[in-house]
């Protein structure tokens, strides 16, 4: 049974959102235990980063897969807000929520804003850290250390050096607390889109969402400020 | 007798479909306790005919809560505020003496004002003929048992066929979708053996027009839900997704 466009379709639409939304949740949640190594030590730290980056082909595919999933997630999320205005060209002059069981927050309400400084972020992040000083098509002597007689990139120094910056510190810090309001409504809502929802779990599911969304931006956070604060 | 109260009401006043409207401020004295709100609307609108102004046009019929006619915007809520009622059924003794009303039409695209408080809706029907029915004549109530069907799965079919179309999950949805009038009637159908036959055809029809009638997308936001006079739920929502996914793969 065919639809016109069933990707382009309202549900359609959604499940691509959904889809690659909870694939960029695993995403950051294994990144954000990765980034937990330094607390164990830069040797630690760089064998992973190392690790990674000896995958060889196989991480060109890891990476083509989050550029496309990030790049869907994006232009659908942008062409959803795009389509309500059309929806709603002249909004109400008063209006609120009707409250419980609506799900209508802070959160649902602002995944455009929060989902498109994150997106500048991402660009930010990957030039700042990825393609820093020592990384690919920027060798730099200064960040290569050895681990068991092979010279590896020392990305821990790098780190350490971002986040002794007040600035960097802290604005990685807020678009962290940004991303646990993005993942408060996105993860629940990816559910539902994939038709993976049923009422008695409802509450259950926004809670665990909420739950997972604050442990990935607690990982996330510790570690910037854990540096900066010489906690480590 | 009760007290009467004096309710002032702002109301969205467009003469036409493609004239400018504004709020006008009326100031109701006669209004009492047990009056409904759209009772409420009656009196305001003998004043206003006593005074040679235009009546405000607003749409009602069974004022019973079950036809689906009525419907606007009370201070911000599709129906008012109380949960799971039209807003024919919402009376004035929620409000009290000196209370100031903002009444505003459904605003979405796909619901163009046709005046005042009044939109045109036949864009839920287009939906519907799309594919909201069962195409052969189903025939008059089977004898009990006749023919089984899960007391769960009779009862949530129910639950959804309750939707009356009155179009408030449009009005209060923050991207004006029209997620759960579209789920409601495709859940309930192929929740019964009725209905279940033409399932795939149906979603995809069904889902296909409410993309075409400029209806936006859904953002799980569950507004719709919180002011559905039916109280019909979300699950319906996903229930579609799962039928139009289904359906792409079949």
């Amino acid at each position: 049974m065919s639809s016109k466009n069933p990707l382009r379709s309202p549900i359609g639409k959604k499940l691509v959102t959904g889809v690659t939304g909870l694939g960029l949740v695993v995403f950051v949640f294994i990144h954000m235990t990765g980034n937990l190594a330094l607390f164990t030590g830069n040797e630690a730290y760089n064998q992973y980063t190392h690790f990674l980056t000896s995958l060889g082909g196989l991480l060109y595919v890891i990476e083509a897969g989050l550029v496309a999933f990030f790049l869907f997630h994006i232009v659908n999320g942008i062409q959803i807000w795009l389509g309500k205005r059309k929806a709603r060209p002249v909004g109400y002059d008063t209006y609120k929520s009707a409250g419980s069981p609506s799900q209508q927050s802070a959160s649902s309400r602002s995944m455009i804003i929060t989902g498109l400084i994150l997106a500048v972020f991402l660009v930010v992040h990957v030039i700042s850290f990825k393609f820093g000083p020592g990384g690919p098509g920027n060798a730099d002597p200064a960040y290569v250390t050895t681990i068991g007689g092979e010279e590896v990139r020392d990305l821990a120094k790098l780190v350490r050096e971002n986040f002794a910056s007040p600035f960097y510190t802290f604005g990685y810090t807020f678009v962290m607390l940004l991303l646990v309001v993005h993942l408060r409504h996105g993860i629940w809502s990816a559910l539902q889109s994939l038709g993976a929802m049923r009422p008695s779990l409802t509450p259950l599911v926004y809670t665990i969402g909420a739950v997972v969304g604050v442990l990935i931006g607690a990982g996330f956070i510790a570690l910037p400020l854990a540096i900066y604060f010489n906690l480590i | 007798m009760a007290e009467n109260m004096n309710i002032k009401l702002k109301v969205w006043r467009q003469a036409g479909p493609h004239t400018q409207g504004r709020f006008e401020t009326y100031s109701v004295p006669d209004a009492n306790p047990h009056m409904s709100f759209l009772e409420l609307l009656d009196v305001l609108n003998e004043q206003l005919i006593k005074s040679g102004t235009d009546p405000v046009e607003f749409d009602h019929d069974c004022r019973e809560g079950i036809c689906g006619s009525c419907g606007v915007v009370v201070d911000g809520v599709a129906h008012g505020p109380q949960r799971r009622t039209a807003c024919c059924q919402l009376h004035m003794r929620h409000y009290q003496d000196g209370d100031t009303i903002v009444v505003e039409p459904w605003r979405a695209e796909a619901f163009p004002i046709i005046k005042d408080l009044v939109v045109d809706r036949s864009a839920f029907d287009r939906i519907i003929a799309a594919g909201g029915y069962v195409s052969i004549n189903a025939g008059s109530a089977q004898d009990a048992n006749n023919l089984p069907i899960a007391k769960d799965k009779a009862d949530l079919a129910m639950d959804y066929a309750a939707c009356i179309g009155c179009g408030a999950c449009v009005a209060a949805c923050p991207n004006a979708s029209a997620s759960l009038f579209t789920a409601a009637k495709i859940s309930h159908l192929a929740m019964l053996p009725q209905g279940s036959p033409e399932r795939k055809k149906r979603v995809t029809a069904m889902v296909d027009q409410m993309a075409e009638e400029g209806f936006g997308d859904c953002s799980n936001h569950a507004e719709c839900e919180a002011v559905c006079p039916k109280g019909i739920s979300i699950s319906s929502i996903a229930t579609m997704r799962r039928e139009y996914m289904k359906a792409m793969l079949s």
